[in-house]
C-alpha cells in the first residue's frame, strides 16, 4: 500500500474563499469541565477535512455540535455565512447535514430502499410506495456507483455495504457537510478501498467530507486538510502534506514521553527467558488462524495490527475466552486446555478486555467487590474470604495501584476511565497471574493515567510476569514491549525486539498486504 | 453503603406501617392477638399464614430476577406439586398415614425441583429469554397439573397433610415457621458465602462475570431451580389449605404478585443487586393491603384492580427515579442548563 | 494489489450469484411462516389419514375459522405489539372485559350502537394505559401489560360477578348468521376477523406508520434518528392490541351468547403461540400478521384434532406449550448461527 504523499490539490476555493460550514469560538461546558474551549474550525466545500485528537480531546463534542446534537453555551456556528442554531438534529440534517457514525443506525430487517428512503422526503397521507421507493433508491445507489439490489434485507449485507448504504441514506437529500466518524474500523482492505473512491466522488460534486479515523495512514490518503484538538483547545489547522506524522503525533499528544520510565531492554545478544505460555497453530474462527506466540517469564510482548488483524480474538484464544478451533497451547511445556476463562485463571492466565464497559466493570457493585470479584469466584460459592480480609485485599491495590477516589465502598462506575482501569487491573492481579493479556488497557484514558499504566506494565515484567500489550498506538506498543508481534488479516506475520523497530518501519509492517 | 440500605428498606418498611396504621384504624380489633390452647389468633397472625405460599415464591423469584431474568412458571409448578402430591395421597391405601404424607410431598416438591431445573437448563444452557422460557411452562403446566389430576379436583382428607396449613407449632401456624425457615436458609446461603455477590455480579453484567471466572451458568441454573423448588412448596401448602388439588385456580396469579412483592421490597428488574428484606417486607405489604381490602367488603375477584393501581404507581416512582440514579452513576454529559442562545429557525 | 488502484463498482463476494440467492436476500424474512404453513398442511394431511379421512371436510374447516375468530383477532392486535418488540399479557382478560361490559350494557338497555363502540373503547382506553407506561415511564413490556391484565380482569369482575346473557339480536346475528356457499358458511364474526387480518396486513405493508412498527422491532434507536415517529407508534401499537382485545370480546360474547368475568384466562398465551408459530419473532422486526393466521389455524386445527380423538382437553395447553418451545428453541439456533456468522 502506498504512503506516498498525494501531490497537494490546487483548489481555489480553499484560497480566501469563504467556508461552508465555521465554527468560531465554540465553548460547551459540561459542570466545570470545558469539551470544547474556545474551538474555531472550518470547512471549504470540495474538500475532505480531517478532525484528529486523542480520546478525550473534544472530537465528538464538536461533531455533535456541528450535527445538532449538542447546544453550543458560547461561540456560533454558521453555515454559507448564515449564522445557524439547531434545536435537533432534524434541523441540522434539513440544512444538508448529514452524518454516518461507527454504529450503523440503519434497520437491518428492513429493504436497502426503505433505509435509504425512510423518514426522508415527503409523508404523504402515511402511504409508502414500495415500487417508488426502490425506484429512488436505485437512482441514488447508481450516483455513487453502487450495484446494491435495493429490494433486498439490508442484514443480509455485510457490514462493509450498510456502511455504503448509510452514506447512501446520508446523500439522499441535498448533502452539504458529511461527517464520517471512524467509517473504517470494521472495513477490510478492498472495502476501504471503495469507501475512498465514493468520497472522493462526492468531493468533486462539491459536498464537504469531515472524516474522523485514528488510522493515521488512511488520514494521510483521503484527507486535504487536517485540524487537530487537544483537551478540548484548537492546536491547529494543517495541509496534511505539509504535516510530519510525528510532528501530528505530537500536537496531538502535547507533552512528551519523559514521564515513561525506560525499561532495561533486553537486547538481541542477552540469553531469552524461559517462555512460560507457547502457542502454535491456533485457529480460531473469524479472527486468527495458525497463529504461534511465545511469551517469556518476564517479558512484555506488544501487539500491533489494524483494526481487524485479529488482536482481540488472538487475545481471546489465548485466554479461554474465545473457543479454539484448532492449535496448542503450553503452559511451562505441558500442553493444556484453556475452555473458559475460568479455567485459564486457574492456570495462571488472565484478561482484560478491551471493552472495559461491557466486559469488565460492574458498575453497580463496589470498587471492594469489583477487585475481589475474581478471586472469590475462583474460591467458589461455598468459601467466601471473610469481609476483613476482602477490604485487606482490596485497600491493599486501591494503594499500589493509586486508584483514585480511594473509597473502597464507591460503586466502580462513578470512577473515571482510568481508575476504572486500575480497578480491572486490581481484579486480575489480585489472582497472582503469571500470563496478563491486556487489550486496549489504555484506551479513552488520560494521558497520566496511560503513562501509570504502561510504568506498571513494566513492572510486572520485572516482577516474572508474562504480558501481552494489545494496542492500536503504535507508539505505545513499542513503547512498552520488548517484543512486537505483528498481526494482519488474522496471522502473525513476525515478531521483532523493539529496539529494532521505528514507529514507520512498525507501520509499514502493520499495513502492507502479502505482495 | 449505610445510605443506600436506609434508601432501599425505607419506603416499603413505611408503606406497611402506613398499612397496619390505617387497618388498625379502621378495624380496632386488627392488632389484637388472642391466645387460645396455646395457639396465638389474631388478623395479623392471619396475614403471616396466608403470606405463607407468596413468601415463597418471592424469595425464589428474587434470585431469578437478580441474574437478570424472571419465572413466569411458579403458578404452574404449583398446580403440578399439589396434582402430585394429593394423587400420591390419593392413591395410597391411608391417607392419613405420616409417612404417605412425606412421601408424597418429597415427592411433588422433586418434581418441582425437576421443573426448575428443566427452566434452568432453557435459559442457562440453551440461552433462551426468561420470559419466553418460563412462557412455555406456563402454558403447559397447568394442562400437565390437570392430566395429572384427570381433570378433576381431587380432594383427601388426610390430617397430617391438612396440618401444614392449618395446623400449629408451639405457638404459631406452621406454615410461617416454613416462611420462616425458607427466609432464613435463602438469607444466611446468599449473604454468609459467596452466592449473593456472585449472583449480583452475574445479574449486573454476565459476560464480564464470565470473563472475571464467575460460574455464570451454573449461578443461573441454580436460581431456577431453587425457584422451582420452592413454588413446589409453595404448591403443598396452598394445596393442604383447600384439601385438594385444583388445578386451575392453584398459584394463579401468583407470579405477578411475586414480582410485584420483588419489585416493592426495591430489587430492580433489570436484575443485580437485590434485597431479601426487602421481598419479605413486599410480600407482607401485599398481604395485608390483599386483607384491608376484603375487609372492606370488595369481593376478592376484584382485588386484582387495587394492585394493577399499586404496581402501576410504584413504576411510575421508580422509572424517574431509576433514571436519576443511573445518570449519575454514568455521569451521563447532559449540556449544562445555561440561558439558550437566541435561536434562529434555519430555512429549509 | 495496490488499494488505491481499485475500480470495483461493488462488494464482489457480495453480489447474489443466483436467483435464489437473490430471492432469500428479499424474502428470506419469511421463511418461518413458510415453515408454518408446512406444520398446518402436516397437521392436515396427517389428520385426515389418521382418523381415516373424515377430517378436511367443508363443515370441519369453516368451523375452524368461526370457532377460532376471538383468537384470530387477539392474535392480530399482539403481532402489531411484537413486531415492536414487546409483548402484551393483558388481551385474554381485556376481552373478557369488554365482553362482560357489552353484556351489562345491553342487559341495562343500552342500544347496541352505544354497547359496541364502548367495548372498544374500553379495550382501546386499557392498552392505552400500557402504551403510555411503556413509552412515557420506560416500563418493561412485561410488567405494564401485566398491570393492565390486572386491572382489566379486576373490572371484568367489578362489571359483574356472574355471567350475563346475551339476548340482543344484533349481537347474536354476528354469529348465527351463516352465509352458505355449498358446503362451506362463514359467519360475520369469521368475515369480520379476516378483514381485520386484510386491513392489519395493508396498515403493515403500504404505511408509513406500518413500516415504523417493523423499524422499531428492528433498531428502535435507529428508527428514532431516521426521523420516524417512534414514540406514537410505540404507544398506538398498544392500543390497537387493546382495541382487537375488544374486539375479540365482542366475537365471543356473539359465539357464546353470554358475557362471561372469567373468560380468557390463558387466551393471551394461546395467541403468543399462535403469532410464534405463524413465525414473528418474538425479539420483534420480523414477521407477518399472514403469519399469526397461519398459527391461529394451526391452534385450531391441533384442538380440532383433540377433541376428535376423544382426548382431554388438557393435552391441548401441554401440545401448544411444546410447539412454542420448539419454535423458539429454532428460532434461537438460527439467531445464533447468524450471528456467529458476521
Amino acid at each position: 500500500m502506498s504512503v506516498a504523499p498525494r501531490p497537494v490539490r490546487d483548489n481555489d476555493a480553499m484560497d480566501g474563499a469563504r467556508p461552508l460550514l465555521e465554527l468560531t469560538g465554540a465553548t460547551v461546558r459540561f459542570g466545570a469541565d470545558a469539551a470544547l474551549d474556545d474551538v474555531s474550525f472550518q470547512m471549504f466545500p470540495g474538500e475532505v477535512h480531517s478532525l484528529m485528537g486523542e480520546n478525550g480531546a473534544g472530537k465528538s463534542t464538536l461533531i455533535k455540535a456541528i450535527t445538532g446534537a449538542l447546544a453550543l453555551d458560547a461561540g456560533t456556528l454558521t453555515l454559507d455565512g448564515r449564522r445557524v442554531d439547531f434545536a435537533t438534529p432534524h434541523d441540522a440534517q434539513r440544512a444538508g447535514i448529514s452524518s454516518v457514525y461507527q454504529e450503523i443506525e440503519l434497520l437491518p430487517n428492513l429493504s436497502v430502499a426503505e433505509n435509504i428512503m425512510l423518514g426522508r422526503g415527503p409523508r404523504s397521507r402515511g402511504a409508502v410506495s414500495q415500487r417508488l421507493m426502490r425506484a429512488r433508491a436505485r437512482e441514488i445507489l447508481a450516483e455513487l456507483g453502487l450495484e446494491i439490489d435495493p429490494a433486498s434485507t439490508l442484514g443480509t449485507h455485510s457490514v462493509a455495504v450498510q456502511q455504503l448504504v448509510a452514506i447512501a441514506r446520508a446523500i439522499s437529500t441535498d448533502v452539504r457537510v458529511l461527517v464520517l466518524d471512524e467509517p473504517t474500523s470494521s472495513l477490510d482492505l478492498d472495502e476501504v478501498a471503495e469507501l475512498f473512491r465514493i468520497i472522493r466522488e462526492l468531493r468533486s460534486s462539491g459536498v464537504a467530507i469531515l472524516f474522523v479515523s485514528h488510522f493515521l495512514d488512511q488520514v494521510y490518503e483521503i484527507c486535504d486538510r487536517v485540524t487537530v484538538l487537544r483537551d478540548g483547545k484548537f492546536v491547529g489547522e494543517y495541509v496534511t502534506q505539509e504535516l510530519l506524522r510525528i510532528d501530528l503525533v505530537h500536537k496531538m499528544l502535547g507533552r512528551k514521553m519523559s514521564d515513561y520510565k525506560e525499561r532495561h531492554r533486553a537486547s538481541v545478544d542477552e540469553p531469552e527467558a524461559p517462555v512460560f505460555l507457547s502457542a502454535r497453530g491456533v485457529d480460531s474462527a473469524p479472527g486468527i488462524a495458525n497463529a504461534d506466540v511465545d511469551l517469556g517469564e518476564g517479558e512484555v510482548v506488544g501487539v500491533a495490527g489494524l483494526l481487524g488483524s485479529g488482536r482481540t480474538a488472538l487475545a481471546r484464544a489465548l485466554t479461554g475466552v474465545s473457543h479454539l478451533d484448532s492449535g496448542i497451547i503450553r503452559i511451562e511445556g505441558s500442553a493444556v486446555s484453556l475452555d473458559s476463562p475460568r479455567r485459564a485463571i486457574s492456570l495462571g492466565v488472565v484478561y482484560s478486555s478491551e471493552n472495559r464497559l461491557a466486559e469488565g466493570i460492574l458498575g453497580h457493585l463496589s470498587v471492594l467487590e469489583n477487585i475481589t470479584l475474581a478471586v472469590q469466584a475462583q474460591r467458589g460459592v461455598f468459601r467466601r474470604m471473610r469481609p476483613a480480609r476482602q477490604r485487606e485485599l482490596a485497600q491493599s491495590w486501591v494503594e499500589a495501584l493509586a486508584i483514585r477516589p480511594a473509597d473502597l465502598d464507591r460503586p466502580a462506575g462513578t470512577l473515571s476511565g482510568g481508575n476504572q482501569q486500575k480497578v480491572l487491573l486490581a481484579r486480575l492481579l489480585a489472582l497472582a497471574p503469571r500470563v496478563l493479556v491486556l487489550d486496549e488497557p489504555t484506551r479513552g484514558i488520560d494521558v497520566g493515567a496511560k503513562v501509570e499504566i504502561q510504568n506498571l506494565v513494566g513492572e510486572l515484567a520485572d516482577n516474572g510476569l508474562s504480558v501481552m500489550f494489545i494496542s492500536a498506538e503504535l507508539e505505545e506498543v513499542l513503547r512498552v514491549g520488548d517484543r512486537v508481534a505483528i498481526l494482519r488479516e488474522g496471522r502473525i506475520v513476525e515478531t521483532v525486539p523493539s529496539s529494532d523497530m521505528t514507529v514507520d518501519s512498525l507501520l509499514a509492517l502493520v499495513a502492507s498486504p502479502d505482495e | 453503603m449505610t445510605r443506600i440500605w436506609k434508601h432501599r428498606l425505607f419506603w416499603p418498611s413505611a408503606a406497611l406501617l402506613v398499612l397496619i396504621t390505617i387497618n388498625s384504624i379502621a378495624r380496632p380489633r386488627f392488632l389484637t392477638i388472642t391466645m387460645r390452647d396455646g395457639d396465638l389468633y389474631g388478623a395479623l397472625i392471619d396475614i403471616l399464614r396466608n403470606s405463607a405460599p407468596l413468601m415463597l415464591v418471592a424469595l425464589g423469584m428474587t434470585l431469578v430476577i437478580a441474574t437478570r431474568g424472571i419465572d413466569l412458571s411458579v403458578g404452574a409448578v404449583m398446580a403440578v406439586s399439589g396434582a402430585v402430591a394429593l394423587t400420591v395421597i390419593d392413591g395410597s391405601p391411608d391417607p392419613g398415614n405420616l409417612g404417605t404424607v412425606l412421601v408424597a410431598i418429597g415427592f411433588a416438591v422433586l418434581v418441582a425441583l425437576v421443573l426448575g431445573a428443566w427452566n434452568g437448563f432453557l435459559v442457562a444452557a440453551l440461552g433462551i429469554q426468561p420470559i419466553i422460557a418460563t412462557l412455555v411452562l406456563m402454558l403447559a403446566g397447568r394442562g400437565v397439573a390437570l392430566l395429572i389430576t384427570g381433570g378433576f379436583i381431587t380432594t383427601v382428607n388426610s390430617a397430617p397433610f391438612s396440618y401444614i396449613a392449618s395446623g400449629y407449632l408451639l405457638v404459631l401456624p406452621f406454615a410461617v415457621f416454613v416462611s420462616a425457615a425458607a427466609i432464613a436458609l435463602i438469607a444466611v446461603v446468599e449473604r454468609r458465602t459467596a452466592l449473593g455477590v456472585l449472583t449480583e455480579a452475574v445479574g449486573i453484567n454476565p459476560e464480564a462475570s464470565r470473563l472475571a471466572g464467575v460460574r455464570s451458568r451454573s449461578i443461573v441454573w441454580g436460581a431456577y431451580i431453587v425457584s422451582g423448588t420452592l413454588a413446589g412448596v409453595a404448591g403443598i401448602i396452598y394445596a393442604s389449605n383447600i384439601r385438594a388439588a385444583d388445578a386451575n385456580s392453584a398459584g394463579w396469579l401468583i407470579e405477578l404478585y411475586a414480582i410485584l412483592a420483588v419489585v416493592l421490597g426495591g430489587t430492580s428488574l433489570a436484575g443485580g443487586k437485590f434485597s431479601i428484606a426487602g421481598t419479605v417486607l413486599g410480600v407482607l405489604i401485599i398481604q395485608t393491603l390483599e386483607a384491608t381490602i376484603l375487609f372492606l367488603g370488595v369481593p376478592s375477584a376484584q382485588s386484582p384492580v387495587f394492585f394493577a393501581i399499586v404496581v402501576i404507581a410504584v413504576v411510575m416512582v421508580q422509572s424517574p427515579w431509576v433514571r436519576g440514579g443511573l445518570s449519575k452513576l454514568t455521569r451521563s454529559r447532559r449540556p449544562q442548563a445555561v440561558a439558550e442562545p437566541e435561536r434562529t429557525k434555519v430555512a429549509a | 494489489m495496490s488499494a488505491t488502484m481499485t475500480q470495483a463498482r461493488s462488494m464482489p463476494a457480495d453480489r447474489p450469484t443466483s436467483r435464489v440467492q437473490t430471492f432469500m436476500s428479499r424474502h428470506g424474512a419469511m421463511t418461518p411462516t413458510f415453515a408454518a404453513v408446512v406444520i398446518l398442511v402436516l397437521l392436515l394431511v396427517g389428520a385426515e389419514a389418521f382418523l381415516r379421512g373424515d377430517f378436511i371436510t367443508a363443515r370441519t374447516l369453516s368451523a375452524l375459522l368461526l370457532d377460532n375468530a376471538y383468537l384470530l383477532v387477539l392474535a392480530v392486535g399482539l403481532t402489531f405489539v411484537i413486531l415492536t418488540g414487546g409483548i402484551d399479557l393483558s388481551v385474554g382478560s381485556v376481552m373478557a372485559f369488554t365482553g362482560i361490559l357489552g353484556a351489562q350494557l345491553v342487559a341495562s338497555g343500552v342500544p347496541v350502537g352505544i354497547a359496541i363502540p364502548a367495548m372498544l373503547a374500553g379495550g382501546s382506553a386499557v392498552g392505552l394505559l400500557i402504551g403510555v407506561l411503556v413509552q412515557r415511564f420506560d416500563v418493561q413490556p412485561f410488567i405494564a401489560s401485566l398491570a393492565g391484565l390486572f386491572l382489566a380482569r379486576g373490572l371484568a369482575f367489578v362489571v359483574s360477578l356472574a355471567s350475563i346473557r346475551v339476548e340482543q339480536p344484533e349481537i347474536l346475528w354476528l354469529q348465527q348468521n351463516r352465509i352458505r356457499l355449498g358446503e362451506w358458511y362463514v359467519t360475520p364474526t369469521g368475515i369480520l376477523a379476516l378483514a381485520v387480518v386484510a386491513g392489519a396486513a395493508v396498515v403493515l405493508h403500504l404505511t408509513q406508520f406500518g413500516r415504523t412498527v417493523y423499524a422499531i422491532g428492528g433498531n428502535e434507536q435507529s428508527a428514532r434518528l431516521m426521523g420516524l415517529s417512534v414514540a406514537r407508534t410505540k404507544v398506538s401499537v398498544y392500543v390497537i392490541s387493546g382495541f382487537c382485545g375488544g374486539l375479540a370480546g365482542l366475537l365471543l360474547t356473539a359465539y357464546s351468547g353470554a358475557g362471561y368475568p372469567r373468560n380468557g384466562i390463558g387466551t393471551e398465551l394461546d395467541a403468543i403461540a399462535a403469532v410464534v408459530i405463524g413465525g414473528t419473532l418474538l425479539t420483534g422486526g420480523r414477521g407477518y400478521v399472514l403469519g399469526s393466521l397461519i398459527g391461529v389455524l394451526v391452534f385450531g386445527t391441533i384442538k380440532t384434532i383433540i377433541s376428535f380423538m376423544g382426548a382431554e382437553q388438557s393435552w391441548m395447553q401441554i401440545i401448544v406449550g411444546a410447539l412454542l418451545l420448539l419454535f423458539i428453541v429454532v428460532q434461537r439456533a438460527i439467531v445464533a448461527r447468524s450471528v456467529r456468522r458476521r
